[in-house]
This record gives structure tokens, sequence and C-alpha cells, in this order.
């Protein structure tokens, strides 16, 4: 098991009811990790309607993570 | 003589007037400006405010890298966008892009090119506050 910090925004931030946190898991993606929060968690995007970054860049999600990576799931933007 | 290239996200309204003189330039022809503003309905519902939210460390780079794409498609003196974030009432300037250059044509095209990326890029989210009570974030109705 490895530690990952997770941060959440917009829907994502409501739906954990959280803004950030540090989760330990054997998930050895961005994919694989973001399928086990939405089982825990309900969230309900899928990951076609999201993006993930890594450490404060755009990432793919089949990218490798390290423990103690930063990551955020990017619900759908809007902004202007 | 100046030449910005910035964008920023702010939780401050917005200085168009000192926004402005940022982009003055002895070179510069043409100024052209986007504003956008809170409007008090979407999709058929009446809104009565709206808030934004960013990914403040992302949304500045990408932000920033708009801009400087905007300066490599097209001939332009400097760039500034700024966008809000917090909540904003009906006719609040949401977002705001000003683009110099020595001609209109340039100024114009790069104004747009910015806005729409930001639009389109840049980790950005717009919560709606309806007349109803109801509330919604944009663009995220899809399912699993």
């Amino acid at each position: 098991m490895v530690t990952y910090n997770i941060q959440y925004f917009a829907l994502l931030r409501e739906q954990r009811g959280l803004d950030a946190e540090t989760v330990e898991s054997s998930a050895a993606t961005a994919e694989e990790l973001y399928a086990e929060l939405a089982t825990r968690h309900g969230f309900t995007l899928p990951t076609t309607a999201l993006k993930v970054a890594i450490n404060d860049d755009f990432s793919k999600w089949q990218a490798p993570l390290s423990s103690g990576d930063t990551i955020v799931f990017i619900p759908p933007v809007a902004g202007g | 003589m100046p030449n910005p290239q910035t964008f920023a996200i702010s939780g401050e309204d917005l200085e168009i007037e000192n926004l402005k003189q940022q982009l003055l330039d002895s070179h510069a022809g043409a100024l052209a400006t986007f504003e956008g503003w809170v409007r008090n309905h979407n999709e058929g519902q009446a809104v009565e405010r709206l808030e934004y939210s960013s990914y403040p460390a992302l949304a500045n780079k990408e932000g920033q890298r708009i801009i400087e794409e905007a300066f490599e498609k097209f001939e332009i003196d400097a760039a500034i966008a700024r966008h809000r974030v917090g909540m904003l009432e009906i006719g609040g300037i949401a977002v705001w892009v000003g683009v110099s250059a020595a001609h209109r044509g340039a100024a114009f095209d790069a104004c747009r090119y910015i806005i729409e990326e930001v639009k389109g890029r840049v980790p950005i989210w717009k919560k709606e506050y309806y007349s109803s009570g109801a509330t919604d974030w944009v663009n995220c109705h899809q399912e699993t």
C-alpha cells in the first residue's frame, strides 16, 4: 500500500465532503485510484468526463503513481 | 515599454481601468477586450447568483500557457486575462480579457482565442444558484 494526497474541487468536493485527504491504496494508476474512491464515496462522474492532474500538471489516467503524489480529479470545467 | 503576458485568478472585483492601463503601448493601434458577465438565466432557469471556484495551481499554469500560445499565434503586443472566483451577483464581471496589437485583426483574434481556450481548458467551475432555491454545478450532469 502507498500513500496518495487527494485534493477535491467543485462537485467532487461536495460529494466527498472534504477539500483534501490522504489515502492508502494499492492503486497503481490514477484510473485505478478514481475507481476505488468512486466506489467508496459514490462519485457520479465517469472518468470519461474527468481529467486528472498529478502534482499540479495534467496527466494521463494510465500514468504510474508514486507514493506521496498529489492527485486531483478535474470535473468538467465551466469558466467564463 | 510594458509587455504583460499574464493570467490570474482573482478573488476580488476586477479593476478594468487598471487592467487597460497595463495594456497601453505606443506600438499598439488596437485594443480588443472581452467581458464575461453574470446573466440572470441559463437553460431556461432563472439564476440568482453564481459561485466560481478553481484549482489555483493548475488554473494559473494553464491560463498562462494560453496567453503564451496567443503570442505565438497572433501578432500582438500585450495580453491580460483575469477570472473571478467566489460568489458573483447578476451583472458582475466573471472574466476579462484584453489584447493590444498594432492592428485590430490580431487583437480581435487573440482576444477570442484566449476566452475560448480559458472556457474550455482552465480548471474553473461554476455553481448556479436558481430562484427556485436549487443549485447546480454546470456541465457536471454526466453519470457513470
